[in-house]
């Protein structure tokens, strides 16, 4: 692809690759007196606990002390948004649910002393399914329940309806640095905490609560995290916790590390969601009306999951016009690990069910899919479900005819179908889909993000911003927004590691909203000081304030580039003259809300738009894919890191092209998740690597009102892997009639290959061949 | 615990003397601990890569940096090795090619598994011998979470031969020897004998004791079972099992040399050969693991076993009161049990010649790189001039407690012409005879259903095969 703007490294990429770039785990050689933490697990998915004494575990040699309900000295309770996750419970609510806590001198002798603890449960009846759940009416919370105009009775005047359902699977997050924590006294007595946490304010909230201590005595600092996809938003908490509670308890340093095992144990997963659906659609294939459910597998306590739910409800239309919409959503109380955020928050679970819905549309009408899909476009001045004005809705066919232009989708889509023709063990597919996903925390609160900037009378810079750094390349971009704000060079700026003690009350890094909110905050901040040093360039320069300009380094009067004064001098003449070098920016996302009673409003600042055409060729003797090629058209707005845009993009794509073919969460009837480590549970690697993968950018999408025009990136690529789950259809479609797949998620080749057989209704024709 | 020894080995060049004070440290946590923390654990099962280091070695292509998982290494295992970690490779504060490209390119994001992929990337560019661009497979032991692979394929491919510099001038010289060493802390006792005769000693001295080559199974067990492996007697420097010899009238593979060395060896393989070399497991893991303990562990799912199978091989057995020939079909005597007496060894495997005319191998798994099989099959087939059967062999794997092979399948072909019509009626016998399970992996109907096409599959491509 060709790169407009200059192509920034992530800030820290020489460090990744020389090793010297720091994780939380990696400080613990400088804690030598630092403890080790290993939980005591019920083995029972649910259970009552009878009798819990952790104290046998003190005999084990190296054992320090045991954590449990007593020891706290605050409120028993993690839970971020509901207070309903106790840190020491008394009913075990899944398997392997931490009851107590172990301190050792090692690892291993906290592990040998958890083995130690005695404990007897009575084991009570476990709800383990979505459909379990909703028979026993076991909710989180819902139904919520938004709608436009009268579906019902726009399905039942349409000339044509179906109805279906899909299950969806969850996904692991496996973000590569597994949940870690390391808390320490600080050098005041104080409580100080290293946490691998998209929210750090958060981790001091809860750590302050089971404390019960104001949150000025607590520090929490994330240097950076090794990937978190929002597996570190609300779940960092709980580890972060129990180190500071064994501190607080030992007076010691207290490391917790889980293992791949204990992450992929207790910490929880994108939610798996089920999805029914009935609409009526014309003869085209345009939709009329839409009724669909939506219940989500939220696990044992609410977490993050009301707002999962919300944002599947909000993009259960993605790019298409539901002129009559009723959608309902519940969010099922299982005893399984407590699913939280996971990049896309539910959007790709809502979008998933309304391709599917136009998929069979198409299918049953017998008109392509991306015709049916195109006819259903949002035109501008629609709005959506929630009434929401549909901004820049004209960009979807743009980006859908640009990226047909560029995929050659016609033309292949015939090639496609030759091969198939000549091929009776192997067939192609090749799909379009479109994504429109709406950027802001509907959460309203969480849009607002602060900012604080250093300048040394050397000319080199501190910045300090809300968000965390987890491989997205926020710091890159802060560092961007910094340099071009004060007119000084990215070397010159460094971006500190986050702190709560810096910059208090943020938001989550999440939800893609980490470089508008930040970064605007960030220019603010770098807008003052700036403003603060014109006077004094003026008078140096001898030019009017207004003609000041800050660039690279230099500040000059406009139109006299290479006449100017080095920025540093500015900087040591505002010092001596006693200007404040230093300046702090908060910026709040204006103009957005929601009324969750009426389910209208407009919750979102603007939306990110996209599309991606996937081809796949699918063996029929074993179920396997491939993914042949993809091409994607994405709008990103004006990017300012373009090679970070591009690692959003093709990583996000790799990423849900994963959770929607070969990631398989899967529970025992036990309630053990039967794929808890990396030798179960496959994370795409490099075959899952398209052969040919093109991306571009929308051009001219400058987005006014964002900081540099740019638009969000986190999420929505993610999503553009549903074309190849759509292309994996097709290709199951061409072993039969071309009629309706049922297709559960993900599509694993055993899930496949069961689908083929099903398409192949008739009996082959054995034709008699000897390679003799 | 009071630690009675220590392990010696090299570090980026300087020698380094680690306390041996728990059975169930690795290399990973030594180096850890020393503050290189460049080395990450992201599985602890050698799934991931995060943890690679390079070890230099002498290898029949040259001195080499190998690399390998340094969570699978227990602590002993590195004792008298010379290693590089991602710390060692820039020379005077300046990084090395494979960092910059790494860097450059966007192969990083969150960057937690960027020092396994430079260290992989890193082996690759020096890898004796290499002429043309550095292979992406070699990153296959690799795992990235971020990228989605694009930028780390770009990095790699932008190498060229790798720079003069301490790290070329370093493959100049020999690797250290695997040298016989033993040591002992409290009830921990290692022992790395140098002769078979020795190893046999030491197995009948101390019946606790477990064999260890690579260790990318045993070490799995210790690090994610908690389970301690207090007595170790590691085969890596037995050089009787590290032969290789193909003759006229069989190939002999030593059970010690790892899977990478085989296939270095083994250069006019068959195809069927390649094909099963490549699926198995991963660079990182081939780097490390052998036939002997593939076949020693028993797993229903390992993958070497249905390949051998299929190849009639034998297993030549060592023991202190002689040696004996067993064949392969059976060796394995029920879940996870073997022919193996106690004080017994695996010597090498026997490949009989002629090869079969047809043969190839599936591995039907999730994913196609560095999976556990659904099902693995490996089929063999000879024909004579009329087009019928004279030999077939259909060996299986997942679809019983064993490997096996389909003996009443095979009859079904044995004698018949090689058409659709015969391999129904072998399908038919697959019905009846296989006892697949139901796991995460696939359903016993799939597993089933996998055996049968899988082999229709091949009776497809050989006559593909036939054609061209």
């Amino acid at each position: 692809m060709k790169i407009a703007g200059p192509e920034l490294a992530h800030e820290s990429a020489y460090g990744h690759a020389s090793g010297e770039a720091l994780y939380t785990d990696d400080l613990l050689a400088r804690f030598p007196r630092a403890l080790h933490a290993w939980p005591v697990m019920a083995p029972h998915a649910h259970a009552r606990i009878l009798h819990l004494d952790a104290s046998a575990a003190l005999a084990e040699p190296g054992v320090v002390t045991t954590l449990t309900a007593g020891d706290v000295p605050g409120e028993n309770d993690t839970g971020a948004v509901r207070h309903d996750e106790p840190l020491f419970p008394s009913e075990v609510m899944f398997h392997q649910h931490p009851v107590a806590w172990v301190l050792g001198e090692t690892l291993e002798a906290a592990q040998r002393g958890a083995a130690r603890v005695e404990a007897s449960y009575e084991p009570l009846p476990a709800i383990l399914t979505i459909e379990d759940a909703t028979a026993a009416r076991s909710f989180l919370s819902g139904p919520l329940h938004w709608a436009r105009g009268d579906a019902a009775a726009a399905i039942a005047g349409a000339a044509h309806h179906i109805e279906g359902q899909v299950a969806i699977g969850g996904q692991e997050h496996f973000y590569l640095e597994t949940q870690a924590a390391l808390a320490f006294l600080d050098e005041t007595g104080e409580i100080g905490v290293h946490s691998s946490s998209q929210h750090p304010a958060e981790t001091q909230q809860i750590v302050a609560r089971v404390l019960g201590s104001p949150r000025n005595r607590i520090s929490v600092e994330c240097l950076r995290m090794g990937g978190a996809f929002g597996g570190k938003e609300a779940q960092a908490n709980p580890w972060a916790a129990v180190a500071a509670l064994g501190t607080w308890k030992t007076r010691r340093p207290v490391r917790v590390r889980l293992t791949r095992a204990l992450d992929m144990m207790l910490t929880g997963k994108r939610h798996p969601f089920l999805g029914r659906f009935e609409c009526g659609f014309d003869g085209e294939g345009r939709i009329q009306g839409i009724r669909i459910e939506l219940y989500s597998d939220g696990g044992w306590s609410l977490d993050l999951s009301e707002a999962v739910m919300g944002r599947a409800m909000f993009h259960a239309d993605n790019a298409y016009y539901l002129p009559a919409a009723d959608i309902t959503g519940y969010v099922c109380r299982t005893h399984k690990t407590s699913q939280t955020a996971f990049r896309g928050f539910g959007g790709p679970q809502g979008m998933l069910v309304i391709e599917e819905a136009l998929d069979r549309i198409a299918r049953a009408l017998g008109v392509e899919p991306h015709l049916v899909r195109e006819r259903n476009f949002y035109r501008e001045g629609q709005t959506t479900h929630y009434l929401q004005p549909v901004k820049d809705a004209s960009r979807i066919g743009t980006i859908w005819r640009r990226l047909k232009s560029t995929s050659r989708f016609e033309e292949r889509l015939r090639e496609v179908a030759a091969f198939n023709a000549a091929q009776e063990h192997r067939k192609r597919g090749i799909a379009i889909t479109p994504v429109k996903f709406g950027i802001s925390f509907t959460a309203i609160p969480y849009n607002q993000a602060g900012a604080f900037v250093l300048v040394y009378p050397d000319g080199s810079v501190q910045v300090n911003h809300g968000g965390t750094e987890m491989g997205q390349g926020l710091h890159t971009k802060m560092r961007h927004v910094a340099a071009e704000s004060l007119g000084v060079t990215v070397e010159a700026v460094r971006i500190m590691p986050t702190r709560t003690d810096k910059i208090p009350n943020t938001s989550a890094t999440a939800a893609s909203a980490g470089a508008d909110l930040n970064g605007a905050a960030v220019a603010i901040a770098c807008n003052e000081v700036r403003s603060r040093l014109v006077p004094v360039a003026a008078c140096q320069l001898q030019c009017a304030e207004n003609a000041v300009r800050f660039a690279g380094g230099q500040v000059f009067a406009e139109g006299a580039e290479t006449d100017g004064v080095a920025f540093v001098k500015v900087v040591e003449d505002a010092y001596r003259q006693r200007i404040a070098l230093f300046a702090d920016g908060y910026y709040r996302t204006p103009g957005i809300h929601f009324d969750p009673k009426t389910g209208t409003g407009k919750p979102f600042y603007y939306f990110c738009y996209g599309a991606a055409v996937s081809e796949v060729e699918v063996d029929g003797f074993t179920g396997d894919h491939r993914i042949l090629r993809v091409d994607i058209v994405q709008d990103v707005g004006e990017s300012m890191a373009p090679l970070v845009d591009l690692g959003q993009v093709e990583g996000g794509f790799v990423q849900g092209a994963g959770w929607l073919t070969i990631e398989e969460l899967l529970w025992d009837a036990q309630g053990r998740l039967a794929t808890n480590g990396a030798s179960t549970y496959k994370l795409p690697s490099w075959p899952e690597l398209p052969e040919v993968f093109e991306v571009e950018f929308l051009e001219r999408a400058a987005e006014p009102g964002v900081v540099f025009g740019s638009k969000a990136v986190g999420e929505p690529p993610l999503m553009l892997a549903i074309s190849v789950r759509e292309a994996i259809r097709a290709a199951i479609a061409a072993f039969g009639d071309g009629g309706i797949v049922d297709l559960d998620s993900p599509a694993t080749p055993e899930r496949i290959f069961w689908a083929i057989r099903r398409a192949q209704r008739a009996p082959r024709a054995v034709r008699e061949k000897s390679p003799a | 615990m009071e630690s009675q020894c220590a392990i010696e080995f090299v570090v980026n060049g300087a020698p380094v003397a680690v306390p041996w004070d728990h059975p169930r440290a690795t290399l990973l946590d030594a180096l850890r601990e020393r503050g290189l923390t460049g080395a990450k654990e992201g599985c602890a099962e050698g799934e991931c890569g995060a943890c690679t280091v390079a070890m230099v070695e002498n290898t029949s292509a040259g001195v080499a940096y190998v690399p390998v998982n340094s969570c699978l290494l227990l602590l002993p295992m590195a004792a008298g090795r010379e290693i590089y970690t991602v710390e060692g490779l820039a020379d005077r504060g300046s990084p090395a090619e494979v960092q910059t490209a790494m860097a450059e390119h966007g192969g990083s994001q969150c960057g937690y598994c960027t020092p396994g992929f430079v260290m992989s990337l890193f082996a690759e560019q020096y890898r004796p011998g290499r002429v043309g661009p550095c292979r992406v497979e070699a990153l296959e032991g690799n795992l990235c979470r971020c990228t989605g692979y694009r930028p780390i394929r770009d990095a790699a491919l932008s190498l060229g031969p790798a720079p003069e510099g301490p790290l070329q001038e370093r493959l100049s010289r020999a690797a250290p020897e695997v040298k016989p060493f033993a040591c002992e802390a409290g009830p921990q006792r290692f022992a790395r004998p140098g002769t078979l005769a020795e190893c046999l000693k030491f197995l009948a001295s101390d019946p606790e004791a477990r064999l260890i080559a690579g260790g990318t199974d045993l070490v799995v067990e210790s690090n994610l079972k908690a389970r301690r492996l207090n007595a170790l007697i590691s085969v890596e420097g037995v050089a009787e099992l590290l032969l290789f010899r193909d003759s006229d009238d069989a190939v002999e593979i030593g059970a010690g040399l790892t899977l990478s060395e085989i296939g270095a060896r083994w250069s006019d393989a068959p195809a069927a050969f390649r094909e099963w070399l490549q699926l198995f497991a991963s660079p990182l893991l081939r780097n490390r693991a052998t036939l002997g303990g593939n076949l020693a562990t028993a797993s229903p799912i390992g993958d070497g076993s249905p390949l051998l199978l299929a190849f009639g091989a034998d297993v030549r057995i060592a023991g202190l009161r002689g040696e004996r020939i067993v064949a392969l079909d059976e060796f394995f005597r029920g879940y996870r049990k073997t022919a193996l007496g106690p004080g017994e060894i695996i010597r090498s495997v026997v490949l009989p010649k002629p090869l079969p005319a047809y043969a190839r191998f599936y591995k039907a798994a999730k994913r196609r790189a560095d999976d556990i099989s659904t099902v693995a099959a490996c089929f063999a087939v000879d024909l004579d001039a009329a087009g019928k059967v004279t030999r077939a062999r259909l060996a299986y794997g997942g679809v019983a407690a064993t490997p096996v092979r389909a003996v009443v399948a095979e009859e079904q072909l044995a004698g018949r012409r090689w058409d659709l019509t015969a391999i129904e009626a072998a399908q038919g016998a697959l019905a009846r005879t296989l006892t697949p399970i139901s796991d995460h992996r696939g359903s016993a109907e799939y597993r089933l259903a996998l055996a049968q096409s899988l082999l229709e599959k091949f009776w497809h491509e050989c006559a593909q095969e036939a054609a061209a």
